[in-house]
């Protein structure tokens, strides 16, 4: 047991080297924006030169670089990102109240993508090369070349304008239903097809062999025997999975009007509120290293065959 | 996926090329991609012959005029004609979709093999930066490029090629690896031949196989992404004819004339579809690891 403790560890330090390149890129990306800081904060306004100097200060851009590489990275691990050039509110507090709006959508994007995901893949791999297998794989090759921010577009015209079965704007469930099955198409074609290969596989082993063997059902081995093992792969793919999402909620969000962190993020791009950007970047990408280490933990308990 | 291994396994592949043509058109898929794909880039071509209208002459029609004998798409909110706006935008889809993978491959396949190839502690230190690089989500990289550079379609392609880098070099570096160590690379250093040489006609021949498979299967979702951006308002801008800004610009009045969203929308799928399906049929084909699969 110390030893996996050990190499938990091992893992979660790990990231600090991650982070701290990732953070210096992003660090060094926003040095090469141009124009002067100051003035990019007050995008026109005019102003005296004792109160540019004050800006300056405040801002800490009259510092050599490294003193202002070496403060934002204290910064950043502390969570602090200075203040929007537009609402003049500090970053964290505009990203901490868009987030739980985004991981909603994720989430319900997420369960949705699974849920047709899995069966596509799984009806499509038990019986491969079948006339099943060719539907449920054209659907998951559909599903990778849909645009979303056009399947969204139709979805809100369709169920919320011609039939009026959804809100298309709100902030109740029904209100999520549309935007989390954007979501939730731009993740299922990919993962219909990382189950199937896996599902292929697995129905090769001899282990099914043997539950065929014994007389099981055809459902029985496929829910019981080859389901679980098949599983691993895509779901070691959750990190993959959880960048798509991002991607997912950031289109979906503008599609949506919907407020989030991906609406936040564009508005922000747009408005060269620079502070806003870079908060999000630094904080998506640390999201993202820490879920892929925890999978990778998660996954050495699981299947204790990577862990050595 | 150990891409080394694909490459070994691509590069036993590519002698049977003779018959490359009728192997990829051999699927139903494959045929109706590779028909799309060629109406696409004859729009794109003969684009001034076959629009009806000027891409960007307001008032031929009514604004949000419907689908008519004259206007088969309808017509936009400056009263543009929404059917020769699409066969324009034909110009731009795989167009920027071939030359945002061109960027991510050429410079991440140079990075790859330079990092591989330095070996030691080049290799140790590029590989960790690598890594670090593929933990930006490939749409955060690319609005953060495009925050940087400022909006624009060139800045916008530029940003995805560049976010596709870091998975390029990652691939092209684990090949490389293997075939730094195989007998062939030792031998013909053991003959005199330099870096150069050993780079160019050793290394990049094996690896061509494996790169231009993950190029194919990469185009379509390049094809999706750079139309995202400009659906985004961070690529193409208004009165540009890209399928993705169209949609953008459709967004308003999508109530009112659904038409401005529907066929924009539609040849953009269409598209990248026919992408994927030329794309999976080419990986089959060069990859024989795949094909127990299907």
């Amino acid at each position: 047991m110390p030893m996996r403790a050990r190499a938990i560890l091992g893992r979660l330090l790990g990231v600090i080297p991650t982070l701290l390149i990732t953070w210096t890129f992003v660090f060094g990306a926003m040095r090469l924006v141009p124009g002067d800081p100051v003035l990019l904060m007050l995008q026109g306004t005019p102003i005296s030169d004792q109160a540019m100097e004050a800006a300056r200060a405040k801002l800490g851009v009259d510092r050599p670089i490294v003193a202002q590489y070496l403060s934002f990275l204290g910064n950043a691990a502390m969570g602090d990102f200075g203040d929007s050039f537009r609402s003049r509110q500090p970053v964290t507090k505009l990203i901490a109240a868009e987030f739980p709006k985004t991981l909603e959508l994720a989430v319900a994007g997420f369960l949705i993508g699974l849920v047709i995901g899995t069966t596509l893949g799984v009806i499509a791999g038990v019986r491969p090369n079948g006339w099943v297998d060719t539907v449920c794989m054209t659907a998951a090759l559909v599903g990778l070349s849909l645009p979303s921010f056009w399947i969204g577009m139709i979805l809100i015209q369709v169920f919320a304008t011609q039939l009026q079965w959804v809100p298309v704007l709100g902030s109740g469930w029904d209100a999520l239903i549309l935007p989390s099955i954007t979501v939730g198409l731009f993740l299922a074609g990919g993962l219909a097809r990382l189950t199937r290969n896996s599902i292929i596989e697995v129905m090769g082993q001899d282990y099914i062999r043997t539950a065929r063997a014994k007389g099981l059902t055809a459902v029985r081995v496929v829910a019981k025997h080859a389901m679980r093992n098949a599983m691993i792969p895509p779901l070691t793919l959750l990190g993959i999975q959880f960048a798509l999402l991002i991607g997912g909620a950031v289109v979906t969000e503008t599609v949506f009007a919907r407020p989030g962190i991906g609406k936040l993020l564009v508005q922000a791009v747009l408005e060269k509120d620079f502070p806003v950007v870079q908060g999000i970047v630094v904080l998506t990408t640390g999201v993202y290293v820490l879920i892929n280490v925890l999978i990778d933990i998660a996954y050495g308990i699981i299947d204790p065959r990577v862990a050595e | 996926m150990n891409a080394a291994a694909a490459a070994a396994a691509a590069a036993a592949a590519m002698p049977q090329q003779r018959s490359f043509l009728p192997r990829l058109l051999g699927a139903p898929g494959a045929v109706i991609g590779t028909v799309v794909i060629v109406v696409v880039l004859g729009l794109a071509a003969f684009a001034p012959y076959l629009a009806p209208y000027d891409w960007n002459a307001t008032s031929q029609c009514r604004r949000l005029g419907p689908i008519s004998a004259d206007h088969w798409f309808g017509c936009d909110i400056f009263g543009r004609d929404i059917f020769s706006r699409v066969i324009y935008g034909a110009r731009f889809s795989l167009a920027m979709g071939v030359t945002t993978v061109a960027i991510s491959l050429v410079f991440g396949a140079l990075l790859g093999i330079l990092i591989a190839y330095g070996g030691g502690r080049i290799d140790r230190i590029g590989a960790r930066v690598i890594d670090a690089m593929l933990c930006f989500p490939p749409i955060i990289l690319a609005i953060l490029i495009v925050a940087v550079m400022g909006v624009g379609l060139v800045n916008a392609a530029l940003a995805v090629g560049i976010s596709g880098i870091p998975r390029f070099a990652r691939i092209t570096r684990a090949a490389t690896l293997t075939l730094v160590a195989r007998d062939f690379v030792e031998a013909a250093r053991a003959v005199g031949a330099g870096h150069a040489r050993i780079v160019l006609r050793h290394l990049l021949p094996n690896l061509a196989p494996i790169l231009i498979v993950i190029a194919t299967l990469d185009l379509g979702g390049a094809v999706l992404f750079t139309a995202t951006l400009s659906f985004l308002g961070l690529g193409a801008q208004p009165p540009t004819p890209e399928w993705g800004a169209m949609l953008n610009a459709g967004r308003e009045y999508v109530r009112y004339a659904p038409w401005t969203m529907i066929f924009p929308g539609l040849a953009l799928f269409l598209t990248v579809m026919a992408v994927n399906l030329v794309g999976d049929r080419l990986s089959l084909i060069l990859d024989p690891r795949q094909r127990h699969r299907s």
